[in-house]
């Protein structure tokens, strides 16, 4: 009897234990302020214009960022969270406009700006390499320079001799 | 009474612009200089006129007279005088005002300066400076008046009007909102005005490079006189914008200095045109090329500059709703179109005579460098310029697409964020261009230079640079980008030095002076060359800074109980004490002390705040903030529990090398005051013979 009674003693125990062990499994710890601000620097509410959602002082972004600890304690991903806000207030809250649709506009115009920038810089390097021979050409445009232009070049050139000789 | 007297003057004024308009453009058709002369008088008059009503506004504010909707939406009466005076630019209304105050300033400088030389710009320059200068006071006048009351109609509702509407009475809050208190950091005192000085004076080479389209005088004349107003405004400019940084680090809280934000950006789009034009106009000067950039660059920097105003004062950037609220948006965008198109017609008609005869040697001449440099900052502005306006663009275009079936699917019309990330990627390489442009350019000559010849000059500030990522790699950094980063930053500064060094060592040798003298005397013969390059060191001080904080920031938050810990790197704070308690001016502080360790070893206290103002319901956040010039301890109190004991949240930045962005800020100041300052060594450069102007070449 008193065998029988500490078996169920024991095995209950055991039970509560592994109980324990499994629930404590299940609830994850909490998410860290740094692994919340992770995912909030990416974000942006919808009212407090220009400002990241980690570092916005206001009570309805804390909110936002309680949401986002809720939602990785549940186990969800970063680009699940991400969604999630996109879908409830639009691409807005994004740091950086989705790439599709009309949006490519914005990642492709910097490289057109350069393409036709290089393009312009080489015609007028063409330009400039196929005119006038050089004796031909105007020293310089006005009056007074020459002048200035020359004393500027005879006390580098000097410069550049001392510089030589030392 | 007073608000009559400001509001008289300003009507006065708009009046008086008017004249000297009207009187110049006579003046200068029937060549009669009795008319011009008038015309300058008037300019002359606008600025005692505005005084007049910008010390009105003054005195509104101080004596906090809330019957008047300006003084009742930026004062309370907790505020203290000196801020109920920068109250003048604390809202739109006052901004305006104080904008046009600036802008009759400059002008009356320009003037009363000696026109013997340059009569015939006179009359035009008089009309530019008049036009935008009314332009800004009929805002002033019509639609954003600060001296308008506040009616209450017997229902109760509250109107505005310079004028009693009928049935109405006088109503008088007993306080008003407040400045935000954003705007209430010394910081912020500083950056408007600041801003606004650099904006105000880009209108007077504007309005010489104008004169000159309509003249025909179209030598680099124009040019040379406002070589130092130029220089005055890329002072301002470059000043606001530090400033500005400064304040964000020091109040925003963001854990940086600047956020790409939409209003930063657009108070930089100008200052990148700005530089452009600084650049470019040397080689204008120097060989007489690129005369139709030049207008142009100028053209776009006076538009970009009245835009930046608007930009910055109003919701625009914030829905393009914000736009249609107020008819202040619509009159900018008229202005912008008309300046700009009257502009560029004045400059097509001159085209022709605008041409000039180039040629030009290898793509390592300075000609070709400095368009390099022309081009890296306008790929810049177009970038900054897209970044800024296209949430604007996503939201118009959505609202139009949807009116069309075919597009709906293309254009959502969902507003997009076009946020810090988006300029992180793109803006590096350009920032990486103009480091390296500023290590080869400075070695490079007009027109003669070769790959031949940069390189002989450039071989061994270009060892020595190596030496600092070898070293960094011993000491274990692997990240390339920022290997490379750090790399040209030292290239560049090796080269600048090198330049001072051989030119200082030359007239030390040549003339038996000591190197620092030699030196010294070498930055007063050519200050605009010495100065310039000193802005550039400045600039290479505040890339290794910026390197710093965009590479290798850190950060961590922590909810920690008093004596609680929180380390990050080699630091370590823990959490002394809280106290939170209000103030007489309408405060609730909360004030938290940290003590800091490094390496386990006691280096001071912190004590980030977190400040509540009552009266506008706003919170400010001090940071705690340790500055070495290795790295920085950014410490912000996120969050408390009322009870101290209970814990607090911290957020902790470590920024490595950021100290060197602000004294790069200083060096960089310094370098344009230097280069800005009146040169009186060239008026009096003495020619014995002639030498020909060919080239300044380092070789033989």
């Amino acid at each position: 009897m008193r065998k029988s009674i500490f078996v169920i003693a024991f095995s209950l125990g055991f039970i509560l234990l592994l109980a324990g062990v499994a629930s404590a499994q299940q609830s994850q710890p909490t998410p860290s302020d740094d692994q919340v601000n992770a995912i909030a620097k990416q974000l942006y509410c919808p009212v407090c214009e220009n400002t990241p959602l980690d570092v916005c002082p206001t009570t309805a972004c804390a909110r936002w960022r309680d949401l986002i600890r809720q939602q990785l304690a549940a186990g969800k991903t970063e680009q699940e969270i991400k969604d999630y806000f996109v879908k409830q207030y639009g691409a807005r809250v994004l740091g950086t406009p989705p790439p599709e649709g009309i949006n490519l506009l914005v990642y492709l115009g910097p490289l057109v700006a350069v393409v036709i920038g290089i393009y312009v810089l080489y015609r007028v390097y063409r330009s400039w390499n196929k005119t006038v021979p050089e004796s031909n050409a105007p020293p310089s445009s006005s009056g007074l320079t020459p002048e200035q232009d020359a004393a500027q070049d005879e006390y580098i050139h000097r410069l550049e001799d001392e510089v030589r000789k030392g | 009474m007073v608000a009559n007297l400001g509001f008289g003057t300003l009507l006065i004024t708009f009046l008086v612009s008017i004249y000297g308009i009207l009187a110049a453009y006579i003046g200068a058709r029937r060549n009669s200089p009795a008319l011009v002369d008038s015309a300058r008088n008037a300019m002359l008059l606008t600025f005692p006129l505005l005084t007049i009503t910008t010390v009105s506004i003054i005195y509104l504010l101080v004596g906090a007279h809330f019957q008047y909707q300006y003084v009742s939406e930026v004062i309370s009466t907790s505020m203290p005088m000196s801020l109920r005076i920068t109250a003048l630019w604390g809202g739109q209304a006052g901004s305006l005002i104080f904008w046009s105050w600036l802008m009759s300033a400059f002008a009356s400088a320009v003037a009363l300066r000696k026109w013997e030389r340059d009569r015939e710009f006179l009359p035009w320059v008089i009309m530019v400076s008049l036009i935008t200068l009314a332009f800004f006071l009929i805002l002033s006048i019509f639609v954003e008046n600060p001296f308008a009351s506040l009616w209450q109609t017997p229902s109760g509702n509250i109107t505005t009007g310079m004028f009693q509407p009928a049935g109405t009475s006088l109503y008088i809050p007993t306080n008003g909102n407040g400045m935000n208190p954003y705007l209430r950091h010394p910081g912020m005192i500083f950056h408007p005005p600041a801003l606004y000085l650099g904006f105000v004076s880009f209108v007077i080479p504007y309005a010489f490079a104008i004169a000159a389209l309509i003249t025909g005088r179209t030598d680099d004349r124009w040019i040379r006189i406002t070589r130092r107003w130029t220089l005055v405004a890329y002072l301002f400019l470059s000043l606001g914008l530090l400033l500005g940084a400064r304040w964000a680090y020091d109040v925003l809280g963001w854990g940086g200095y600047w956020g790409w934000d939409a209003v930063e950006v657009s108070s930089l789009i100008p200052w990148l045109t700005g530089t452009a034009f600084l650049h470019s106009v040397m080689i204008q000067e120097k060989r007489g090329m690129l005369k139709h950039w030049n207008m142009l660059l100028i053209i776009l920097t006076y538009d970009l500059v009245i835009l930046g105003t608007f930009l910055t004062r109003s919701g625009l950037l914030s829905s393009v709703h914000a736009f249609a609220q107020s008819a202040i948006g619509p009159l900018f965008f008229g202005f912008i179109g008309l300046t700009l198109i009257a502009s560029l017609s004045l400059l097509s008609r001159r085209w022709n005579e605008l041409r000039s005869s180039v040629e030009m040697g290898s793509i390592f001449s300075r000609e070709f460098l400095f368009l390099l440099n022309n081009l890296l900052f306008v790929l810049l502005f177009i970038v900054c310029f897209l970044g800024v306006w296209y949430p604007v663009l996503s939201e118009a275009l959505g609202i139009v697409g949807q009116k069309i079936p075919v597009l709906s699917s293309v254009f959502n019309g969902q507003k997009v964020t076009v946020g810090p990330n988006w300029y992180k990627d793109i803006t590096p390489f350009f920032f990486a261009g103009l480091l390296l442009l500023m290590a080869i350019a400075p070695l490079s000559a007009w027109k003669s230079s070769n790959a031949k010849t940069i390189a002989r000059s450039i071989w061994k500030p270009f060892v020595g640079s190596l030496l600092v990522p070898v070293v960094l790699i011993v000491f274990g950094m692997r990240l390339w980008t920022a290997l490379l980063a750090l790399w040209l930053s030292a290239f560049a500064a090796l080269v600048t030095l090198y330049e001072f060094w051989r030119a200082g060592w030359a007239r030390h040798q040549a003339r038996q002076e000591n190197l620092p003298l030699a030196l010294w005397h070498l930055a007063g013969k050519n200050r605009r060359r010495y100065g310039g390059y000193i802005v550039h060191l400045g600039a290479v001080m505040m890339a290794i800074g910026i390197i710093g904080i965009e590479f290798f920031q850190t950060e961590t938050q922590k909810t920690i109980p008093q004596g609680g810990e929180i380390s990050l790197g080699h630091y370590t704070i823990q959490f002394t004490s809280l106290s939170v308690f209000d103030t007489q001016d309408g405060r609730n502080i909360a004030r938290a002390v940290v003590s800091v360790d490094k390496d386990g070893k006691y280096v001071g206290e912190l004590y980030p705040r977190r400040d509540y103002y009552y009266e506008s319901q706003q919170p400010l956040t001090i940071v705690g903030l340790r500055s070495t010039p290795e790295d920085d301890l950014y410490v912000i109190l996120a969050d408390w529990q009322s009870l101290s004991t209970a814990g607090a949240t911290f957020k902790v930045y470590h920024n490595p090398l950021v100290w060197w962005l602000w004294r790069g800020m200083i060096v960089f100041i310094l370098g344009t005051l230097i280069a800005a300052m009146p040169m009186k060594e060239a008026e009096k450069v003495q020619v014995k013979k002639a030498v020909p102007v060919t080239s300044k070449a380092y070789s033989p």
